[in-house]
């Protein structure tokens, strides 16, 4: 991997950061509404595996997607949008935080009935094997997502039919307030896999290397047709379920313990009641994203005044994106008809 | 005995004396347990019942409200929580195909004492899924038997109600409800589950209404009242079985009837109000049956389309005053 690759690695962990850091800030003054997940602490599993798929795969993502839809390229504008409700939002302000979709993309949406990724990504994969098209795709869900029955009825149509779907499995270990040892009998969802023969393995989701790597061999063999393959990214969220959780149920050590993979400068947006100030924040360590600069920088694969430039930009981007959000124009009600009707192709009905 | 109580804390009342009187009830759902309810309507109940009457269960609809039914089946009484009614369309076979077909197909062997709660309803800018008002899918389903509360006084009665019924209830309670604040009288013997009430008495126009709509109802009728249009507003308090008598009357005092529902208006539970009342008072009626109801649009996320998809005091005015000049 070459300086660049490294770079935009860590651009996008960042960018993510700051994205979501400043969607908390944006919900607290009231100008993003409805429930609001957001994904500080597991930048690595979005940004290792997106930027190893090609502009051809497609995303499959569930309500806690903004930084998968921004690591696939869809605009941090675009998105701030949305999440504004406005009317240059990537679903036209009709969808909001939970439903981002942009086709042109292949960013097959965000969808919020817990289980409802598996069949849609089936259904893509399925169109891409009858085709025998080179590509493959990448279907998200958390640990309680694998509960649901489609888990296992799409696991195994997948894997009976051989269809090109890579399952990523967002394990943070909350299925919102229920720990994973309350809610799944096997904890370890990958070895679920197995009931499938498909191939599966556990991945450090906090380390953004092993995550691309891992990303990187499972696509090349699901795109060769061997069949479905499924990562387990263990990983930690930092911030409540969603804005409306403090996350109160989750150990004050535990959260430490995830933290002192490096914080970034996320105590001055403070919004989740578990946040720590400061202080606390510099004495539990780095996070995960500030290892991963300190690695590069130690590595010389990255200079102090690059890792500026790209914290500098990465913020005059996000500032850019809630400037454009906050004046585009609200939708009007037409617009809603319109997209309820979008496919009607001008069919007099009666 | 009388006290002031938020309607969360109503359905926790209710809840709790039924577990404490009642060893065959428990409770099952996603964070009901140690987190106490995502609208903390079990708050509580873990730490005093423990985790085999108060369950956390997986993200698994499907079943374990299947789970409730064959535990009903040996006259448990489960009250399953869902954690808003969008989900309940992964229940649907367990509902529909289990619970008020099993006592029928199987010759009439066996009780059904499940209560399925559930909020429903648009609540503020979740966007399309989780937005909906199902209510009239469930409508139609014979041995289907719904509540749907409006004031913490009818949360706490009906819960209990429902909770002794030998027959499968769906409690459909509202998102933007659980913190409103009311008086509860734990003492008084309550109504049939099923009565619908006259929440204020007139004689120019009925309006009927269910659930969070009363409350527009009740603030539209206000507002009647200063143009000198004295309105009755009825809640229905059950949409299936529907008190047909107590709507039947009062529209033989006002002949006028204007019916406001939250659902969209094609084939809501509006149409069945009309139908009926169509049928039974067209005598008496000085005008159609008006509905004031949702547009038919899945809900958008963004707040001012959200809210023009509904209806509000105005449009309920709007249309009473409409109507009467008919
Ligand atoms: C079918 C269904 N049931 C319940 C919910 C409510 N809900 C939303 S997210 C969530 C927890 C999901 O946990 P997990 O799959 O681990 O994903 P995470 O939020 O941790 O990323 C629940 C129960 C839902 N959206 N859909
Ligand atoms: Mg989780």
């Amino acid at each position: 991997m070459d300086r660049a690759r490294f770079h935009a690695l860590l651009r996008d962990m960042l960018l993510a950061r700051e994205f979501e850091e400043r969607a908390a800030r944006e919900y607290t003054e009231g100008r993003i509404a409805g429930f609001l997940h957001l994904y500080p602490g597991e930048e690595a599993v979005a940004v290792g595996v997106l930027h190893a798929a090609d502009e051809a795969d497609y995303v499959v993502s569930t309500y806690r997607e903004h930084v998968h839809a921004l690591v696939r390229g869809l605009s941090a504008r675009s998105i701030m949008s949305e999440l504004f409700g406005r009317r240059d939002g990537c679903s036209g302000g009709m969808g909001g935080s939970m439903h981002l979709f942009d086709r042109e993309r292949r960013f097959m949406g965000g969808y919020a009935i817990v289980g409802e990724t598996y069949p849609v990504a089936i259904g893509i994969a399925y169109a891409i094997a009858l085709r025998q098209l080179p590509e493959a795709v990448i279907c998200f869900f958390g640990d309680g997502a694998v509960n649901q029955g489609t888990f296992h009825e799409s696991l195994n149509m997948a894997a009976l039919w051989k269809l090109p779907v890579l399952f990523v499995c967002e394990n943070n270990r909350y299925q919102i307030g229920t720990e994973i040892h309350r809610h799944s009998a096997v904890s370890d969802v990958y070895r679920r896999a197995c009931a499938h023969d498909i191939p599966a393995r556990k991945v450090d989701g906090m380390d953004v290397l092993a995550v691309h790597e891992a990303t990187l061999e499972a696509l090349r063999r699901i795109r060769a047709g061997t069949g479905p393959e499924l990562l387990e990214m263990k990983t930690y969220r930092f911030r409540g379920h969603s804005m409306a959780d403090p996350g109160s149920y989750r150990p004050r050590a535990e959260l430490d313990a995830y933290r002192r993979l490096d914080p970034l400068r996320i105590a001055e947006h403070l919004a989740a009641q578990t946040y720590p100030d400061q202080a606390q924040l510099d004495a539990v360590g780095k996070d995960h994203i500030e290892a991963f600069s300190d690695r590069l920088q130690q590595q010389n694969l990255i200079t102090h005044e690059e890792l500026d430039r790209l914290r500098q930009s990465v913020q005059e981007e996000i500032e850019d994106a809630v400037a454009f959000a906050a004046s585009s124009p609200e939708p009007v009600l037409q617009e809603a008809w319109d997209a309820l009707n979008c496919n009607r192709n001008g069919e007099v009905m009666i | 005995m009388s006290e002031t109580l938020l309607y969360h804390q109503a359905l926790n009342r209710a809840l709790d004396e039924s577990m404490a009187a009642d060893d065959s009830v428990f409770i099952l759902g996603e964070d009901v347990g140690l987190y106490g309810g995502s609208y903390r309507v079990t708050e509580g109940l873990y730490a005093k019942y423990g985790e085999w009457r108060v369950r956390d269960t997986p993200i698994s609809e499907g079943s374990f409200t299947g789970l409730g039914v064959g535990a009903a089946l040996t006259g448990m009484r489960p009250v399953v929580e869902i954690m808003t009614i969008n989900f309940a369309l992964l229940a649907l076979d367990a509902i529909v195909n289990m619970a008020t077909k099993i006592p029928f197909m199987s010759g009439g062997q066996f009780p059904m004492p499940l209560v399925i709660r559930t909020p429903g309803g648009v609540a503020r800018q979740l966007a399309a899924q989780h937005s909906q008002r199902l209510e009239q899918m469930l409508m139609n389903v014979p041995g289907m038997r719904i509540a749907v509360p409006s004031t913490p006084q009818d949360a706490y009665w009906q819960l209990k109600q429902a909770i002794q019924s030998d027959e499968a209830i769906f409690l459909l309670e509202h998102e933007l409800l659980y913190f409103s604040e009311g008086t509860v009288d734990t003492r008084m013997p309550p109504p049939p589950m099923h009565r619908a009430l006259v929440r204020r008495e007139g004689d120019a126009i009925t309006l009927l209404a269910y659930s969070r709509m009363v409350l527009l109802a009740e603030q539209a009728a206000h507002r009647l009242v200063e143009m000198g249009i004295d309105a009755e507003v009825i809640d229905l308090r059950s949409l299936r079985p529907i008190d047909w008598r107590t709507c039947i009357q009062s529209v033989g005092k006002t002949h006028h009837a204007l019916v406001i529902e939250e659902d969209h208006r094609f084939s809501g539970a509006g149409a069945e109000i009309v139908a009926q009342l169509t049928e039974h008072c067209f005598n008496d009626l000085d005008a159609p049956v008006g509905r004031v109801a949702g547009l038919d649009l899945p809900a958008p996320y963004n707040g001012r389309l959200e809210a023009l998809t509904l209806p509000d005091t105005d449009r309920i005015v709007d249309a009473a005053v409409r109507l009467l000049e008919e």
